[in-house]
């Protein structure tokens, strides 16, 4: 038993529905009680689809359970059938019905419906919705993948996006594209928008796609193994990700890389001088392995951070994020518990965060700016506007996203410059997080006016700085009052790192009272 | 305003009892406005991952620091040996507890997991206080979907109160229902005007604040869907007073007549009392009515408060209910309010959601209420859809609500009028 005040991934089979909702014509019969139909709401309100699910709940209730429950799931999955006219059904238990186990793969195979009934079994009490979407397409395409001849022309499936995944849809565009331009045609994109008759012809492409391991990287393999598909290891989220998922493409096909990056910002934005700013950030790095290996590669080749930390949220990418800190000379967090996640960005003092709304969150709390780049998704990751991840417009997108949150070069110069100033002080935040704005009052007359700067983002970086104390008695060290005071002078997006480098300073020199000048002495050791 | 009951109420319509798939959460949910209201409580719920997943996705974005609610999730080893399990549980709540020291009440909450594996929850709440006395209070509830829907989990959590609270002999007035503050202020700043001070709200707001109950206890509902509750206090020997639901002015000025003539109450003072609040809910509700007048109103069960709110719609805003379904028809409970609701509507039971949804298309009422996985699907099929889960996390009781009341349901049809050049081209997710 373990106590969760907020998990990162649902149940298994919130998995197989975000599967079977990307999916047309497939439909799913869920042997779950009424409770379980809240998923439907994740698709409908989050991504703001205009169909239900295609998910049948049996609604078994308690006076059931004596009874015959396997026979309200077989008068469920035949309505379904009859109402739904699906090309196939999957059939599977939530978290109670696997508990009562009634074998919905047994009822459903005996009924004779007339069409593939593909069994999933889910363990509810041991993984969770990573593994549901990984195992559910699996199961679908060993079901129902045909061989059969490859296409005249180089095509590639596109295997991986789902429903409520984070910019599947437009990663999909964005990718057909970059792909046209070498001369390979899409066969088919799944799970989201085929068909069970286009899983059919999965075989006919030359070669795979692997967009997100996460959901489809069972099903590539075992493409490989009986179709001898191959498929790209690379993911193209970033510049340097991009170019070598082209060579790898090239290498796959025999074709040579063609590609127009007349539209790629990325490496001009980040080398013009007004990006100065962005060198050497220290930024934190979390979300599910397959984004956090794409942003990690991003902030330390392409925008010249440094990686502080980084981790994910799912146990089935461990090693290889595991693999990926070693490189960069960090600990992996490996861990879906978020007060931890918490602690460790507490502790690391990072000057930014790229993680999932959760670290949002947690940015918010701690005075940290953060960008989103990972599920779990939140209405907001559904933007109205094109905003792939992959790709050069992938890279463009990123850019923009990073920078955002972020105090921007000039103004951190102002912010030096004038923090005396009653617009600029410590509270004030950053100007373009409008409703973050809080004039400090100490000149009466004049903070009205500055009181009407309210921008459109009320949620963004609310109260920047002010969580962090100014006098922070970590262990023994102690702050004398006036390097507390000298330290409160620093502009408060610098501080937080000013007094972690004075403290770890102090404690290799057996300093146990923070002086002015061991301030100083610590801001010159770490001078770079 | 009070136009004078229908001759022929809804009282003996037939109802059509459904039995299918429901779209309706569990009980669960009503932990997300119960650790609101009671400020000192946890709410632990001894379930799966799903339910986790179902608390965090139906607060929506609402992420605190560290929430009062949270799911001890059973693992493989659990299900393997119960007395396991009970160890574990034991486990778990001192590291919240020790934790937290903040907390004096700490409820288990019953899931379909644990139900199903007959997790004993009473026995180790009895063996919780016990041990953790008399700081913390451990209590016992389901909200499992296989018992309870959606609302019925506040009823269940407060009738598991009303064993412990003590006794009194005092004529008191006892309000029963999970009102947010403001609201409840109101009502208690309504009933001192009348005079009825001896007043005191289940729940209470901290565990401090001690409630008692005896033979001479009346009490009053604030909620439609509290039937075990009221079945709770009617054995400790409280007696209930029977009243249409306070939504509206005329609901309002209903429920609080029923408890002044329980308490004597001078009708003079009662017309005092209530005449600027009542005048400035009509005003209120007049506005939004414009809108709603001569409109047709659908429900799909969901919080049970579906009757009360279509006599609410229906009497003091002009709309016609085509069809009012709920999750269960409390009888008792909710005679007042069908007397009162004209001849017309299907009232309906329970639910079978694909042949409701068949209905409501037939129908295509001028505005459907309905649950969040259907809203936006009937939205993109061209009808304008109310959310119902905004009816139990807004305040809407009592008569300074009542305008706010009619303008949830107001703004759909506003906004639709708003967006009418953009129509009829809806782009909606692929």
């Amino acid at each position: 038993m373990k106590l969760t005040l907020w998990t990162y991934e649902g149940p298994p089979h919130v998995g197989a529905m975000r599967v079977a909702t990307g999916m047309k014509g497939l439909h799913y019969v869920l042997h779950a009680p009424q409770g379980d139909t809240y998923a439907d709401l994740l698709f409908t309100m989050i991504e703001r689809r205009d169909h239900r699910p295609p998910v049948t709940y049996t609604t078994f209730q308690a006076r059931d359970l004596g009874g015959d429950t396997a026979t309200l799931f077989k008068t469920a999955c035949q309505d379904a059938v009859d109402r739904f006219a699906p090309e196939a059904i999957i059939v599977g238990a939530s978290c109670t019905a696997e508990l009562i186990q009634d074998n919905p793969a047994g009822l459903a195979g005996s009924m004779n419906l007339g069409l593939p009934v593909i069994p999933l079994d889910l363990p509810s009490y041991q993984r969770k919705e990573g593994f549901g979407t990984d195992e559910t397409f699996l199961q679908i395409v060993r079901h129902l993948a045909q061989p059969c001849a490859r296409t005249e022309q180089i095509t590639a499936n596109l295997i991986g996006p789902t429903a409520l995944g984070f910019r599947h849809r437009d990663d999909i565009t964005e990718l057909t594209r970059l792909l046209a331009e070498m001369g390979v045609g899409v066969n088919v994109v799944g799970p989201m928008g085929s068909r069970p008759s286009d899983i059919a012809r999965l075989g006919a492409a030359h070669f795979n796609v692997l967009m997100y391991p996460e959901h489809a990287e069972s099903a590539a393999r075992w493409l490989e193994t009986n179709f001898k598909q191959p498929y790209t290891k690379t993911v193209p989220i970033g510049v340097g990700a991009t170019r070598d998922f082209l060579a790898e493409v090239a290498k796959i096909t025999g074709l040579p890389v063609k590609t127009d990056t007349t539209r790629l910002r990325l490496p001009w934005w980040t080398r013009s001088v007004d990006s100065t700013y962005l060198t050497g950030k220290r930024v934190f790095i979390f979300g599910d392995g397959t984004h956090v290996a794409a942003a990690a590669r991003i902030a330390r080749e392409e925008m010249g951070f440094e990686v502080a930390g980084l981790g994910c949220f799912n146990r089935e990418m461990a090693r290889p994020i595991r693999a990926l800190a070693k490189d960069y000379g960090v600990e992996a967090l490996i861990s879906d518990d978020y007060l931890e996640v918490e602690a460790t960005i507490a502790a690391l003092q990072p000057e930014m965060i790229l993680g999932t709304q959760m670290e949002r969150h947690i940015g918010k709390r701690l005075g940290i700016p953060c960008a989103v780049i990972s599920a779990p998704v939140h209405v907001q990751d559904f933007p109205a506007r094109y905003s792939p991840q992959m790709g050069w417009e992938g890279a463009n997108v990123i850019f923009d996203t990073w920078v955002h949150p972020l105090v921007m070069g000039l103004e951190e110069h102002l912010l030096h410059m004038f923090r005396d100033d009653f617009e600029f002080h410590d509270d004030a935040g950053a100007s373009h997080h409008g409703g973050a704005h809080k004039p400090r009052d100490v000149v009466a007359e004049a903070a009205p006016a500055a009181a009407d700067v309210a921008g459109s983002m009320p949620d963004a970086g609310a109260s920047l700085g002010d969580s962090v104390p100014v006098v922070q008695p970590s262990g023994q060290i102690v702050w004398l009052s006036d390097a507390e005071a000298e330290l409160k002078k620093i502009p408060f997006f610098v501080r937080g790192k000013a007094r972690r480098n004075t403290e770890n300073y102090a404690q290799t020199k057996g300093v146990t009272a923070i002086s002015v000048e061991t301030l100083y002495e610590a801001k010159a050791y770490y001078a770079r | 305003m009070n136009a004078p009951a229908p001759a022929l109420g809804c009282t003996n319509t037939p109802v059509l009892k459904e039995r299918g798939q429901r779209e309706v959460f569990c009980g669960l949910t009503g932990i997300i406005w119960l650790h609101r209201k009671m400020q000192d409580a946890f709410f632990l719920v001894v379930g799966s991952r799903t339910c986790a997943h179902l608390l965090q996705s139906a607060a929506g974005v609402m992420i605190f620091a560290e929430p009062r609610f949270g799911t001890a999730i059973l693992e493989e080893k659990d299900l393997a040996g119960l007395a396991d399990a009970q160890t574990e549980l034991d486990r778990e709540v001192d590291r919240l507890l020790s934790r937290r020291p903040d907390i004096r009440q700490l409820f288990l909450v019953g899931s379909c997991p644990s139900e199903v594996i007959k997790l004993d929850l009473h026995r180790a709440a009895e063996r919780m206080s016990v041990k953790h006395a008399p700081h913390v209070r451990v209590l016992n509830y389901s909200g499992s979907g296989i018992e309870t829907t959606f609302t019925q989990g506040e009823d269940a959590c407060l009738a598991s109160m009303v064993p412990t609270l003590s006794a009194t002999a005092e004529k008191e007035l006892l309000l029963v229902g999970a009102l947010p503050d403001v609201v409840e202020d109101q009502a208690m700043g309504l009933l001192a005007a009348l005079g009825i001070t001896k007043v005191r709200c289940l729940p209470a707001r901290r565990s401090a604040d001690t409630l008692a109950i005896g033979p001479n206890t009346v009490f009053a509902l604030l909620q439609p869907f509290l039937g075990d509750t009221h079945a709770a206090l009617t054995r400790r020997g409280a007696r209930h007073i029977p009243a249409p639901f306070p939504f509206g002015a005329e609901g309002t000025t209903l429920w609080l007549q029923a408890i002044a003539t329980e308490f004597g109450v001078d009708p003079a003072l009662f017309a005092k009392v209530t005449a600027a609040p009542r005048a400035r809910a009509e005003k209120a509700i007049a506005a939004s009515a414009q809108t709603l007048s001569g409109k047709s109103i659908f429900f799909f069960p969901d919080s049970q408060l579906e009757i009360p709110l279509a006599r609410f719609l229906t009497r003091e805003c002009g709309m016609t209910a085509v069809e009012v379904g709920t999750p269960f028809l409390h009888r008792d409970l909710l005679s007042p309010d069908l007397a009162l609701l004209a001849h017309g509507p299907t009232i309906s039971e329970g639910q079978d959601v694909d042949k409701q949804l068949t209905r409501a298309r037939a129908a295509r009422a001028d505005l459907t209420v309905c649950g969040l996985g259907l809203a936006n699907p009937l939205e993109a099929e061209g009808m304008a859809t109310k959310w119902a889960i905004e009816l139990v996390f807004t305040p809407v009781h009592f008569y300074e609500q009542a305008g706010d009341l009619a303008a949830l349901f107001a703004r759909p049809l506003r906004r639709r009028a708003l967006l009418a050049p953009l129509a009829p081209r809806i782009e909606a997710a692929e």
